[in-house]
């Protein structure tokens, strides 16, 4: 099971890559700023709060989907907020985070 | 043609280091955008403005008050684990950091011909584009006697974060044990749905430790709780068994302040030792003035992509002003992403690229149940093309199982965080 899912990550990374390069990247800032009221303008969060900013984008994405699939036993939040977007706009969104400095 | 050649030569000033946040208060010579008011979502379009447009976009914020007070949190002042001033925020990182010009005045009037703001003190500010973000003004007229001389001095809404809340709180340590503290609710929409049924919360943990022969009883206008219903039901059956007490239907019709007395459509006279009256609202008054109120002269109907207004062009309004979207609540959250959509749409507009065609963001709303405990509701939102709107995406969003102290520690992480991202 670990591995389909590292290997879903690994395609999903790859295919993002492609949809990413065809998303206008202001478009991906507006998507990612979605994240910012809880985890801080451009994922640079005030303590208490997990920051996104430098995480790389595979452990982000690899997060998210967890999230999204129901395999985080103890989450609040994240599960229900997850699943609302796409796997293409999540992986969109934890590149956009990857690139910003913490 | 003039804002495209600034535009060119903008970035290469940018280049050189000559266009940076600071410098340029209230400077430069690119695209101005005025914005009406420095709350959730016309403080973060201001700053967004600013950012996303590398400086290149001339930004002026007209806000009467000091500081920034949050709504969101201020029920924990008046339960009293908070103090006012752990919920207020200056403006001057705007300015600092961003290079926001802020103008503490009011706003008199718009002409939207004439792409000009009057202000109370006399000055007039021109733009290209303006964004007003008045929040919510009260509906007056429908209480009479709350026109009455002092009646709004003694009675608090306390729903607009500051003095109010100050003196709500005042107001309860003041109440003999064995008072009754009501609140009136009036009929959705109004400014953050589950907000009064927090506060009844944060009263009745403070009176079930300082005066515990008192009660809270909640006078809700709608049939009933509007928002986290069972969640705060349970709270009320199991933590504050005997101290809250909820009617549904119970809409104010009237207010006698100098006997503290609630008067009803349908049931009798309630009277009680401190009332706490949330009136029905509407579109602030600039707004409403300004024709933008284009929904039962109440709420302001915007196109979702720009939040640009159905009534007045080159003129968009954000918050709780907005005719809102199908189960778009009025929150801080909510105001606070539509600052963000609006400011990317402004510059693409402003220089001439594509706006965002499908716009996505979130509602988290978090509650405390007591002054630890807390229970959340959550949403995603995304344009639907062929309906023109924002929906809720099908299968996302949800509610917290149980109040949990974890979320306690996340709200207040929540608030940290929105205040930064709105304001530093």
């Amino acid at each position: 099971m670990k591995i389909q899912h590292a290997l879903t990550a690994a395609a999903l990374v790859a295919f993002s890559g492609l949809a990413q390069a065809q998303v206008d990247p202001l478009h991906v800032r507006s998507l990612a700023a979605s994240c910012a009221a809880c985890h801080g303008t451009d994922g640079r969060a005030q303590p208490g709060m997990i920051s996104l900013a430098g995480v790389p984008k595979e452990v982000t994405l690899q997060k998210m989907l967890d999230y999204k699939a129901g395999r985080i036993p103890a989450a609040t939040i994240m599960h229900q907020l997850a699943k609302g977007y796409s796997d293409e706009q999540i992986a969109a969104i934890a590149g956009y985070f990857a690139a910003q400095k913490n | 043609m003039q804002r495209r050649h600034f535009l060119q030569t903008g970035s290469a000033l940018g280049a050189m280091g000559l266009v940076t946040g600071c410098a340029t208060v209230g400077g430069g010579s690119g695209p101005k955008v005025v914005v009406i008011g420095g709350g959730y979502s016309g403080a973060t379009a201001a700053k967004y403005l600013r950012m996303w447009s590398e400086h290149k976009i001339q930004v002026t914020l007209v806000e009467p008050s000091d500081a920034f007070m949050s709504c969101p949190m201020s029920n924990l002042v008046i339960g009293g684990s908070r103090t006012i001033n752990e919920i207020t925020t200056p403006y001057d990182n705007l300015t600092k950091r961003h290079g926001v010009k802020v103008v503490k005045d009011r706003v008199n009037s718009i002409d939207a011909d004439k792409r000009i703001v009057k202000l109370a003190g006399g000055a007039e500010l021109t733009y290209d584009r303006l964004i007003v973000s008045p929040g919510v003004d009260f509906m007056w007229e429908t209480l009479p006697g709350m026109n009455k001389a002092g009646a709004k001095d003694k009675v608090m809404h306390a729903w607009k974060a500051g003095e109010q809340t100050v003196t709500l709180r005042k107001q309860l340590e003041a109440m003999p044990d064995g008072g009754v503290f009501a609140m009136s609710i009036p009929l959705a929409p109004y400014r953050c749905p589950p907000g009064p049924y927090e506060r009844a919360c944060q009263a009745a943990e403070y009176i079930s430790k300082a005066k515990p022969k008192s009660k809270v009883i909640i006078l809700d206008a709608n049939d009933d709780v509007t928002s986290k219903g069972a969640l705060f039901k349970k709270a009320w059956s199991e933590r504050y068994k005997g101290i809250i007490e909820y009617r549904g239907k119970h809409n104010v019709t009237d207010v006698d302040a100098a006997t503290n007395t609630l008067k009803f459509e349908f049931n009798e006279d309630i009277k009680a030792s401190v009332l706490n009256v949330i009136p029905s609202m509407r579109a602030g008054d600039i707004a409403v003035n300004a024709g933008l109120a284009t929904a039962n002269k109440r709420w302001c109907e915007v196109d979702f992509l720009t939040f640009e207004s159905k009534a007045a062009k080159n003129v968009h309004v954000l918050g709780d002003a907005i005719q809102i979207a199908p189960g778009m609540p009025k929150s801080g959250h909510m105001a606070n992403q539509h600052g963000k959509t609006c400011a990317a749409a402004v510059i693409a507009l402003l220089m001439g690229k594509e706006v965002n065609p499908m716009p996505i963001y979130n509602n988290t709303c978090y509650s405390y149940v007591s002054s630890k405990d807390v229970v959340h509701v959550a949403s995603v939102h995304r344009y639907d093309a062929e309906k023109k709107t924002m929906l809720a995406v099908p299968g996302s969003g949800g509610l917290s199982s149980a109040a949990n102290e974890l979320e306690g520690v996340y709200a207040w992480s929540w608030a940290q965080n929105i205040w930064a991202d709105t304001l530093a």
